[in-house]
């Protein structure tokens, strides 16, 4: 029997008057790897956030590793979109990564550990080469792994990915999810992403959003019956549509 | 130039002055580079004209009422304090950062226009304020830059690693479990104590150039946080040292001569790398 990690029940979110997200409950166990998906302002990222601890659910309770999403935040590795940096920011890829260990001391220098640990998570990503370049000097797409590396050197039991696929081309994009599979072996994964394709190919279920969350395993809704419902270049906005329209059924692992 | 060094060597006023640039320079070089790549200028702009309320109300103290303190010590108090409610505005506050931001940086100069048009004797002072003279600092100014230098390298020394996270990703950071209000706030103390070695040397208007120019000219040149800070020190110690002995010689004001050797440097930087990328 597999730990549940993340337990969301009943939780509802608004900004001001206009609601967010309603009624949402669902729970993800160890090792999973889910995709988030949904339409722009659906919520996505929302949900994304509430789990993190940086904003608060109205009604209902978000447990994350067995306690309040504050108090587990620092297990979590989160990995934004890489071009929400400024790229006249003066820091070395090696700089960014050890920034996942600040967190660990109260202050000081690092030490031979936290280099240790940085190495290897730039190894992991397979960016030790470039380790002292100047992050605005990479590519989109390492600058993306640079970003999971800092997240693994954080020592997270959970990734949360936000987009991670955006602004990268497609053999970067490739690479990526190669990687998040790799790491999804020994870490539970959350990935919010637009790519329905990658959804089916990937992950183990899909959480939908657009103010009401619904979560699938994707054994039910593989690669072939998602194109066979929405058709190849479905946008989001359509697929959610098909969802409400059809109902979703909940399912229970 | 030759002028200068000879009379170095007898005037201690001149030595304070050399010794106030270079200690200076140092937290300038510091403070200034995290200025410049979090780009908050308008609130290093805004707690400089906010120290001239106490400078005024300092020098109304010491001048009508004998109060032991000086402007110097009054600037401390409001740089401070105007960096203290800057951070709650920030954190707590529902209003817009910028309006909050004119509001301090107004009413604090208001403030000290009329402690000093309430303080006897002559307002030469304030020009002073207001352009800085870095021939007039005394030993005991020199002292207190001094502390205040020393306190602003050991923070940065002891935190540096947690400031450039918090600079780079306030999101990642506070996820990570580091307390990003506290380092906001202690970078923000940290800006109002280099703010004031500065009024010493470049006067409250010119403080945000001296903080911008030399960091921004740096960061053209390196591409590491700390390699930017150290030669932004060397940039700073250029302008103040080459900027007084120009001063002195020809008998400039002082701390507009640092700054318009501090915009040559940045500019020529700017043309170096141009020709730079084009070779």
């Amino acid at each position: 029997m597999k730990k549940i990690v993340i337990d969301v029940q009943n939780m509802s979110f608004s900004y001001g008057s206009s609601a967010i997200l309603e009624d949402v409950t669902f729970s993800v166990k160890e090792r999973e790897m889910i995709g988030v998906v949904g339409p722009n302002g659906g919520g996505k990222t929302t949900l994304l956030r509430l789990m993190l601890g940086l904003l608060k659910p109205d009604k209902g309770t978000i447990t994350v590793l067995g306690k309040s999403p504050e108090k587990s935040s620092h297990r979590i590795g989160y990995v934004p979109q890489h071009r929400l940096f400024d790229p006249l920011f003066p820091v070395s890829v090696l700089d960014v990564v050890m920034m996942g260990r600040v967190g660990k001391s109260w202050g000081g220098p690092f030490t031979r550990e936290d280099r240790e640990i940085a190495a290897q998570a730039l190894r992991d990503v397979d960016l030790y080469d470039r380790h002292q370049a100047a992050f605005a000097d990479l590519s989109g797409g390492q600058r993306q792994r640079t970003l999971i590396a800092r997240a693994l050197a954080s020592s997270a039991e959970l990734l949360f990915f936000d987009e991670p696929t955006a602004n990268v081309d497609s053999f970067a994009e490739q690479n990526i999810y190669n990687l998040l599979s790799e790491l999804n072996k020994k870490l539970t994964i959350i990935v919010v992403s637009h790519d329905v394709g990658f959804v089916s190919r990937y992950v183990s279920s899909v959480i939908c959003v657009n103010r009401l969350v619904y979560i699938h395993p994707t054994c039910e809704i593989d690669g072939k019956s998602i194109k066979d419902i929405y058709g190849t270049d479905l946008t989001m906005v359509r697929h959610d549509h098909r969802c409400s329209e059809k109902g979703h059924t909940w399912v229970n692992f | 130039m030759g002028q200068f060094l000879r009379d170095l060597q007898t005037y201690s006023f001149l030595q304070y002055a050399l010794f106030a640039g270079l200690l200076t320079s140092i937290s300038c070089g510091i403070i200034g580079s995290y200025v410049t790549v979090r780009r908050i200028t308008y609130i290093a702009g805004a707690i400089a004209h906010c120290t001239l309320g106490g400078m005024g109300a300092a020098r109304f103290l010491q001048k009508e009422y004998a109060f032991a303190v000086t402007p110097l010590q009054g600037a401390v108090a409001a740089a401070l304090l105007a960096a203290c409610l800057i951070a709650l505005v920030k954190h707590y506050g529902s209003q817009r950062e910028d309006t909050v931001l004119s509001a301090i940086y107004s009413i604090g100069m208001a403030i000290g226009i009329f402690f000093i048009s309430r303080t006897g004797g002559y307002n030469e002072d304030l020009m002073s304020y207001l352009f800085g003279d870095i021939l007039m600092v005394s030993q005991k100014d020199l002292l207190l830059i001094g502390i205040l230098d020393l306190i602003v390298v050991s923070v940065v020394l002891l935190f540096y690693n947690k400031l450039i996270s918090v600079c780079f990703d306030e999101e990642f950071a506070r996820i990570s479990g580091i307390r990003v209000k506290l380092f906001d706030l202690l970078l923000l103390l940290m800006i109002a104590l280099t703010v004031v070695l500065l009024v010493q040397v470049v006067g409250i208007v010119m403080v945000v150039a001296m903080l911008t120019l030399p960091a921004a000219g740096a960061g053209l040149l390196v591409k590491r946080l700390w390699h930017m800070m150290v030669t932004a020190i060397l940039l700073c110690l250029l302008c103040t040292t080459g900027g007084l002995a120009i001063s002195y010689q020809l008998d400039f004001p002082a701390g507009a001569t640092i700054i318009i050797m501090a915009g040559t440097v940045y500019f020529f930087i700017i043309a170096l790398k141009r020709r730079w990328k084009k070779a």
